[in-house]
């Protein structure tokens, strides 16, 4: 009895996980098919042509690697959109790591005055949603000039991915013993050495987790780049909203799979930080 | 002490001006734009048209209390079910068999994914010709995909239910699961000894140690959700519609004046969600001190 439980429970974790997955199939099925009539489970053609279309492979005789370099310096929306996103992804990271270094610093090791109020005020971002504060920054934007520009979008990113970062570092330093910096220093380290040599390794591991998640916050925003880009700035999100609203499954299939391929990418690498370790994941909802 | 002064104030005030330039500025921003003060038509006084004109105007009224209640029915029970599914998951994985270490994989696995091809992904899989169909009419449930329920871009928010089961469950997953690591399991195997059944030990064991997280977890995934814009605008339909989609659609409105409109539409639901975090923390702490 309790065995045939044990197996009806297995069966249904792997129908769960099969359910999970139904998606990625799809996105693959429709990204290599041609003509993927309905009742059809399983494309009988396989194409690259939603690749072609969307000027990631070239075309048929063109394949070799002086055609993919010629297709790829022509600049098409895809690969703007591609450097796009992860020049603000990884400036609005770095950006927004060492601004929240010092912070964190304070907030995991000392105990002050406010200081509630500050994880309140600091926590407050990830709480509300970003159309509270958004239409209105974006008016603000329009009349200081940030608007439409890289710049402007940057720094709408770092709203939603700072506080992350913040409070994601505060849990590292609050697991943090800074007994070693006193006595790296007591031996004749200076400031910066203190913090290369003996801080930066104790506080990497999780740092890093947060950087790749703070990376895939911003790889992600859809509203905040659309809003403050003011359709000057595209991003691989806006170029998925706006195919899979013209309705191509195949093309929309393909860019779907560059978009979610560094969050593969980043989920194998992470995948056994993130369940030992709680602090990096409170912010995850968010993406 | 007068060091470690200057030190916090320094190191706190970059974050914090980002915080307050950025979101509290677009804040106050929005909310005085709401009241009818738009500088850019002219518009100086202050009064609340706008909330009245959204919440109670023959125009508008239907569209908004549909949308409210779509907008509560869509996180109630999104929220709700995609905490039940990573529960259960997680409680079944967690213990040894074959392939837990892929199974751990795919649970998670929607975690880093954007809403955005999470809900892509709901159209490719539920629509009338989509995997799923296909897959039943292979097996010879249905005939045609018109026999297929309409489950995206549906009345009733389906879609976007499922999607946000997706996206979350993974959330709720990792979470679940490292409170359950830390856990351990010393406390069933005591609760076992002394005779209790598994239902037992489900209820009266491992729900009162995770609900803590789940609950907190539960807050985050219902407040994101209830104020999100991608998903309900990819898998919803223009009636009802959900109220981010709503607060979007009259700000992009050519007409200057729907713009008050829309920034009050957002501004109610920034304070629905700030009620709801604010009961939450009461009740958190409220509970705290009774233990």
């Amino acid at each position: 009895m309790n065995d045939n439980l044990k197996k009806i429970n297995i069966y249904a974790i792997y129908l769960g996980a099969f359910m999970l997955i139904l998606p990625l199939i799809a996105f693959f099925i429709n990204a290599f098919s041609f003509r993927w009539f309905y009742p059809q489970l399983i494309p009988k053609e396989l194409s690259l042509q939603a690749w072609v279309r969307l000027k990631l492979i070239p075309r048929e005789g063109y394949r070799s690697f002086d055609g993919f370099l010629d297709l790829w310096l022509s600049n098409p929306t895809i690969i703007k959109a591609l450097v796009n996103s992860v020049t603000i992804g990884v400036i609005v990271t770095i950006v927004s790591i060492i601004i929240a270094l010092p912070a964190a610093r304070v907030l995991g090791l000392l105990n002050f005055r406010f200081k509630k109020i500050i994880i309140f005020i600091m926590v407050s971002p990830t709480i509300l949603p970003p159309i509270a504060f958004v239409l209105g920054l974006n008016i603000n934007f329009i009349s200081w000039g940030f608007s439409g520009s890289f710049l402007g979008v940057c720094l709408v990113h770092l709203v939603p991915i700072m506080p992350y970062v913040v409070l994601t570092m505060t849990g590292i330093f609050a697991n943090y013993n800074p007994d070693f910096e006193h006595q790296a220093r007591t031996l004749g380290a200076n400031k910066f050495k203190t913090f290369y040599l003996i801080t930066l390794p104790a506080i990497a591991p999780g740092m890093v987790v947060a950087a790749l998640f703070a990376f895939l916050v911003s790889w992600s925003q859809y509203l905040l780049t659309f809003l403050i880009g003011a359709g000057k700035i595209m991003t691989l999100p806006l170029l998925v909203f706006s195919t899979a609203s013209s309705g191509n499954p195949a093309l929309t299939a393909a860019i779907s799979i560059v978009f979610i391929f560094p969050a593969i990418l980043i989920l194998i690498f992470t995948s056994k930080f993130v369940s030992g370790d709680s602090a990096a994941t409170s912010g995850f909802g968010k993406i | 002490m007068g060091g470690d002064r200057l030190k916090i104030i320094l190191s706190l005030s970059p974050p914090l001006l980002i915080i307050f330039t950025l979101f509290f500025g677009g804040i106050l921003y929005g909310f005085l734009q709401s009241l009818g003060y738009q500088p850019a038509i002219q518009k100086y006084e202050i009064n609340f048209d706008a909330y009245y004109n959204v919440m109670f105007s023959e125009r508008y009224a239907k569209l908004f209390w549909t949308g409210l209640a779509l907008n509560l029915w869509v996180s109630f029970v999104s929220t709700f079910i995609a905490a039940a599914f990573a529960l259960f998951g997680a409680l079944a994985i967690r213990k040894t068999f074959f392939a837990k270490k892929f199974c751990n994989f795919i649970y998670s696995l929607n975690l880093p994914m954007p809403h955005l091809v999470v809900a892509v992904g709901m159209i490719f899989v539920f629509s009338q010709s989509g995997l799923l169909a296909r897959m039943f009419t292979q097996i010879g449930f249905i005939g045609s995909p018109s026999e297929f329920p309409v489950l995206v871009k549906d009345r009733y928010g389906f879609g976007i239910i499922l999607a946000y089961i997706w996206k979350e469950s993974a959330f709720f997953f990792i979470i679940l699961m490292s409170v359950l690591q830390s856990l351990g399991e010393n406390f069933e195997e005591l609760a076992q000894s002394l005779g209790a059944n598994k239902w037992q030990r489900f209820r009266y064991v491992i729900l009162p140690l995770v609900m803590p997280s789940l609950f907190s977890a539960s807050i985050i995934v219902f407040a994101f959700s209830f104020g999100a814009y991608e998903v309900p605008a990819i898998l919803g339909v223009n009636y009802p519609q959900m109220l981010p989609v709503m607060a979007f659609e009259f700000f992009l409105n050519p007409d200057l004046n729907a713009r008050s409109e829309g920034m009050a539409l957002s501004m109610i639901i920034a304070m629905i969600v700030m009620i709801l975090v604010v009961i939450y923390f009461w009740l958190t702490q409220s509970k705290i001190r009774k233990d």
